[in-house]
């Protein structure tokens, strides 16, 4: 008689690693963090409704008052609707930012990696290139010469940050095209170009969310450091970078003027990393 | 290692450069708006005139960049619009002030990051890797110059025990304890996200390997903690460690731009944010065209290290 075992439920690996990221504390933590933060800047505005761009001499560098829950900046400006739109600013900056640089950097990794030979070696030798200008040089140089603003930013840094993306997925794709499943789906008479788009590139969804996590982070940090050259979201604008800078020069008078949008950086981008981290940790096979 | 190898590899590195070259090229010959000279709205067109025909901007750009290209490979990279010296000369005065910076930062990050990652990476889990994981993410989520104000602010007006900007006290040029004291607080900043990054590098390549066989056969045979550390762990780590160091070699050497601004410290890194804004052509493409040279350089040593360190990649090399 065969005794029947009970097997373990095949899960797919997505809901494997969702079920491993569930387990992870810091990183459901992280996610938490990120979606009041979200919600603090996206519906924020909706609740608490004052003009982020009244100037009222009056209120200069006023503290907390019931018109103005987190004070007034140097120019008696609402602090607490500032961080609020300024939050949408930088999370816009963090989020279009990564996406471009995701589509640079899955479709340069991807093409080099698949079609290999002598399109590989252009697309590596420009990939190096990239690699060794100063990526912040390039990102000033730029917004030097085409403005600073929004779209700007967006392109410049998603442009300067897909390097080491391309590197990855490239190495990625170069092990899986050689998996059983991507010779049995040739085999079968499916084109080069399907054979990349539906069995490679799914392969490589961790990796581009890993990075992208990351990359998030590493968008808002180099748009504040871009503020502080002056080339970062302009005045009146609000962003938190840009918040950040004005407030510099009164760092010693009223230190909590740098102190909200540096804590909102501060949290968010540590709250990227550790979801990144935890993604990661979540989606490696060898894990448990 | 073979001959036609390291020829390979200088051959990559070669195409590399003239990639970066072209690129730059056409960054900043096709952006709106001429170089900062001409900005000035007094002048009238003939002086406009006169002045793109002397820095040869009137011409054709294929033109332009055939003329560049040449003289680029003969060494020449021109005369600085803004300072009127040649580029290779300014960057040369500005350069030691840089590696003095970016080479203490360097020995900074390595000093803090490569103990404290191999100690935390050993004992994943412990309290000592929290604490020094949550220390490092904060560090690498800070923005620069908010740590360098805060730093400017305790150590300089506060307290005041360090300068809060430039190399030297006016009078002590060339004094040894005066540059150092006037070192401390940038390389500081400079180094704390590469430390961050290093460590958790570190941490993760030492975890790898400290659970591989031939560590736990070296520990069953007695091997002490500090051989065990150095010669088991340490040099089969380092590969992964290698290359996230030459990852960090464009930021020192360029210059850590926002560093040099918030301490006034006088090298590349300001030198490139006064190119940029005042549009300096020759001495933007002189800088960039620097700093790839040097990266690509120091990357072509690491790799060449790989071997030394690893027989594996010897026998495929």
């Amino acid at each position: 008689m065969q005794q029947t075992v009970p097997q373990p439920v095949a899960l797919s690996p997505a809901r494997r690693s969702a079920r491993r990221l569930r387990r992870n504390p810091s990183a459901v933590w992280s996610l938490a963090v990120l979606l009041l933060i979200v919600a603090f800047a996206l519906l924020g505005p909706l609740v608490y409704r004052a003009s982020p761009e009244t100037i009222d001499f009056a209120q200069q560098f006023a503290g907390p008052s019931w018109g103005h829950p987190l004070g007034a900046d140097e120019n008696g400006r609402d602090v607490l609707i500032r961080l609020m739109l300024g939050g949408r600013v930088s999370l816009a900056v963090g989020f279009f930012a990564v996406a471009v640089s995701l589509v640079f950097g899955v479709l340069i990794g991807g093409l080099s990696g698949f079609f290999r030979g002598w399109a590989d070696s252009v697309l590596m030798r420009f990939t190096d290139g990239m690699l060794a200008i100063p990526g912040f040089f390039i990102s000033l140089l730029a917004l030097t010469f085409f403005g600073a603003g929004l779209t700007q930013l967006v392109l410049v840094i998603g442009l300067t940050s897909w390097m080491g993306l391309a590197r990855l997925v490239r190495g990625e794709v170069l092990r899986e095209r050689e998996e059983l499943s991507v010779e049995a789906a040739r085999a079968l008479g499916a084109s080069e170009l399907r054979v990349l788009w539906r069995h490679v590139l799914p392969q490589v969804y961790p990796t581009m969310i890993v990075n992208a996590t990351i990359g998030i982070s590493f968008a808002i940090l180099t748009e504040s450091a871009l503020s502080f050259l002056g080339v970062g979201i302009q005045p009146p604008d609000a962003s938190w970078g840009n918040m950040l800078t004005g407030a510099q020069n009164y760092m010693y008078s009223s230190p909590w003027l740098a102190v909200y949008p540096g804590a909102l950086i501060l949290i968010t981008v540590v709250a990227f990393n550790l979801l990144g981290d935890g993604l990661r940790d979540a989606s490696d096979p060898q894990g448990r | 290692m073979t001959l036609s190898y390291l020829l390979r590899r200088v051959f990559h590195a070669l195409i590399v450069l003239v990639m970066v070259g072209i690129i730059t090229f056409f960054v900043v010959r096709l952006a709106p708006g001429g170089p900062s000279l001409l900005a000035d709205p007094k002048l009238s067109s003939v002086e406009r005139q006169a002045i793109e025909q002397r820095l040869g901007l009137n011409e054709p750009l294929p033109v332009q960049f055939t003329k560049w290209a040449g003289q680029t490979a003969r060494g020449n990279l021109g005369n600085s619009f803004l300072y009127g010296a040649p580029t290779v000369q300014i960057i040369m005065t500005r350069l030691p002030n840089t590696l003095i910076l970016a080479g203490t930062s360097l020995l900074l990050t390595l000093a803090v990051a490569l103990p404290l990652g191999l100690a935390s990476g050993m004992r994943p889990g412990s309290v000592f890797d929290r604490i020094t994981s949550t220390v490092s993410l904060v560090f690498i989520a800070v923005p620069v110059f908010w740590f360098g104000l805060l730093l400017i602010i305790l150590f300089a007006v506060t307290w005041r025990i360090l300068p809060a900007g430039g190399m030297n006290t006016a009078g002590q040029e060339g004094s040894f304890p005066d540059l150092l004291r006037h070192l401390i607080l940038p390389a500081v900043v400079l180094s704390a996200a590469s430390i961050a990054e290093i460590l958790r590098y570190t941490r993760s390549s030492t975890r790898t390997v400290s659970t591989q066989d031939y560590v736990r056969t070296a520990r069953a045979k007695g091997v002490g903690q500090w051989a065990l550390r150095s010669r088991h762990i340490l040099r089969n780590a380092a590969i992964p460690i290698l290359t996230a160091v030459g990852l960090q070699l464009p930021r020192l050497i360029g210059g850590a731009a926002i560093t040099e601004t918030i301490f006034g410290w006088p090298g590349m890194g300001r030198l490139s944010v006064e190119a940029a804004l005042g549009r300096d052509y020759p001495l933007i493409m002189g800088i960039t065209l620097f700093v790839a040279l040097a990266v690509v350089t120091f990357n072509l040593l690491i790799d060449l290290m790989y071997p030394w360190l690893d027989p594996r990649v010897r026998a495929e090399a």
